[in-house]
């Protein structure tokens, strides 16, 4: 039901790139799970409003005041390179073509 | 591990309700308690632990009026702990030590419960088994060529072991209720929205929610009366109304039980010994003087579906944030979509991939409608459900799981039958209401969950009932102690 070439595009979508093999595993696994899935589709569900939120809440207010946050070098100091202050990535110019 | 203890010294014997109390009576300290359990969880074999607090820093400071008293506490590896590894079970966050701390933990160290440890978990929360971790899989403490259930196992084994008082743990579909079923301890599923989300690494952000793993009810209520509470940092917290009490009930006078058929029914796939241990606690219930009645969740039978539409999806879009830039590994190739595509696809396990992929798919152009869309309005039949029940009965009641603890790897290269495990505690997750698993009896020798759900809030009505059943299930959880130390 998703064929290689799907498995494909969705991989590209999420920024995943799948080996050959693991290509062929997902389209059988997810043809699997989806087709269990589908049952739903069987029900009439029409007029029936979709669930946004489990319990009921109206909007969730607070007084718009400044308050101290991370200092910079903290929420940097995780990261996989920083320089002058900022998160370092590689340059997108440097991908070749969009994969 | 191995000395012979005189059990009225061994500390970790005792529940987290029974330590508070000796402490107040002066029998030992919080300093005492913290070294034993510190002792237990370093000499752990259950791989339940990822990080266990240092010894040579001594035990924690605890305010002398701290109603926790110091007794430590186990935290499931998602919640982010300041300076401490936060790794969500995955190689992506292999030792990634957060600035600051989940507001759950934090709230319950300031209660005086300090963290003892990280525990194992399947990865980001994706498993019923605990064998998608990054870090090998946790053992079953009752037999250790079986697994602990997931996705929070590393809380459960410890636990039930007795290297940890009690856990925390995160129930997305029922990752605290079904682990706790498999390892014979307590595992509560709170109102989602009573306890912050603040600081814990999503999965599904519309069903997350943070939740004790005890050895006993009144421990569950113990720890809960702490966790609960509106939190400035999660929008989506409501907090509880009133607190959580001390659970009392010695009967079930006036309780109306409903059995629901789309859940326990001919032709569902319960184990028949499972089966057996929850009609035997039926019995109980009704000698306690409850009634007890089949009832009907129409929809019940589609909440799987529903669900592993929904959670990925919103996986699909939370973990969209491990892109190598900000925290965790970063794997180099070219530019920086190279970047993103070969961090993510080296960083992610199988279970983890999977479920990006389909969450990706299913909210893809052109099927959006068909799967989430759907999806949703599944739920809302789902909660109308319970509602529908609720107006005849006090409570529902099923299996936690289908089956007692499986053997390690029997169900990995199927991720259907690994997910039909989740068919008792979804639909309760999809309607966002509180459910515990309390323990059952055994079958096989092996431990089985009675799960109780109730409607939004009633967390107290919950426990008092669940108290009252375990005093006359009369559960003897030394069978995990014995598989579970050398």
């Amino acid at each position: 039901m998703i064929d290689r070439e799907q498995v494909l595009h969705v991989a590209r979508l999420a920024r995943l790139e799948l080996t050959d093999e693991e290509v062929g595993r997902m389209s059988a696994e997810l043809s699997d799970v989806l087709g269990h899935i589908e049952k739903i589709g069987e029900l009439d569900l029409d007029g029936v409003p979709p669930t946004t939120h489990v319990v009921e809440v109206s909007n969730a207010l607070r007084p718009d005041e400044v308050e101290p946050s991370l200092p910079r070098e903290v929420a940097l100091a995780s990261a996989p390179a920083v320089a002058g202050g900022g998160f370092l990535v590689p340059s997108p110019q440097a991908d070749a073509v969009d994969p | 591990m191995t000395e012979d203890r005189n059990p009225s010294t061994d500390l970790t014997t005792l529940t987290a309700s029974a330590a508070v109390d000796a402490m107040a009576r002066g029998e030992f300290t919080a300093a005492d308690l913290f070294d034993a359990y510190r002792a237990a969880a370093a000499a752990d074999e259950l791989n339940a632990y990822l990080w266990v607090a240092n010894g040579e820093d001594g035990a924690p400071a605890i305010a002398d009026d701290a109603p926790l008293a110091g007794v430590p506490l186990a935290v499931k590896d998602l919640f982010c702990t300041e300076d401490v590894p936060s790794q969500a079970g995955s190689k992506i966050l292999e030792d990634y030590r957060p600035p600051y701390t989940a507001s759950v933990v934090a709230r319950l160290a300031a209660a005086g419960a300090p963290l003892l440890g990280k525990t194992n978990q399947d990865e980001f929360a994706m498993g019923s088994s605990n064998e998608n971790s990054a870090f090998g899989p946790v053992l079953n403490p009752w037999d250790r060529g079986r697994v602990p259930g997931g996705s929070s196992g590393g809380s459960a084994a410890a636990v039930a072991a007795g290297s940890a008082p009690w856990a925390l743990g995160t129930d997305t579909g029922g990752s605290i209720r079904q682990p706790a079923a498999l390892c014979g301890i307590v595992g509560l599923k709170p109102t989602y929205g009573t306890i912050s989300r603040y600081g814990m690494i999503a999965f599904a952000s519309s069903l997350d929610q943070a939740g004790p793993l005890t050895r006993d009810v009144t421990d569950a209520a113990l720890l809960l009366r702490h966790m609960v509470g509106q939190d400035p940092r999660d929008c989506t917290s409501i907090g509880f109304p009133g607190e959580i009490s001390h659970p009392t009930a010695t009967t079930l006078e006036g309780i109306r039980l409903g059995v629901p058929e789309e859940l326990t029914g001919e032709g569902v796939g319960i184990d028949a010994g499972v089966l057996e241990t929850f009609n035997a606690t039926l019995e109980l219930a009704e000698r306690l003087g409850a009634t007890v009645h089949t009832c009907r969740l129409p929809h019940a039978q589609h909440a799987l579906s529903a669900y592993y539409v929904l959670a990925p999806a919103e996986a699909s879009s939370n973990l969209a944030r491990f892109d190598g830039v900000r925290y965790g590994a970063r794997v180099e190739n070219g530019g920086l979509l190279g970047m993103y595509t070969n961090t993510r696809s080296q960083g992610f396990g199988t279970e983890v991939k999977r479920r990006i992929m389909l969450g990706t798919y299913s909210l893809s152009s052109g099927y959006y409608d068909a799967y989430y869309g759907r999806a949703q309005r599944v739920r809302t039949k789902i909660s109308e459900d319970f509602a529908t029940a609720f107006g005849e009965f006090d409570f529902v009641a099923t299996p936690t799981s289908p089956t007692v603890a499986f053997e390690l790897g029997a169900k990995t290269a199927d991720p259907m039958s690994m997910y039909v495990n989740d068919y008792c505690t979804v639909p309760m997750s999809l309607a966002g209401i509180p459910a515990i698993s309390i323990p059952n009896g055994l079958s096989e020798g092996l431990p089985t969950g009675f799960q109780l759900a109730g409607p939004a809030f009633s967390e107290n009505r919950i426990l008092d009932a669940a108290f009252a059943l375990e005093s006359a299930i009369g559960f003897d959880h030394s069978g995990a102690r014995k598989g579970g130390q050398a």
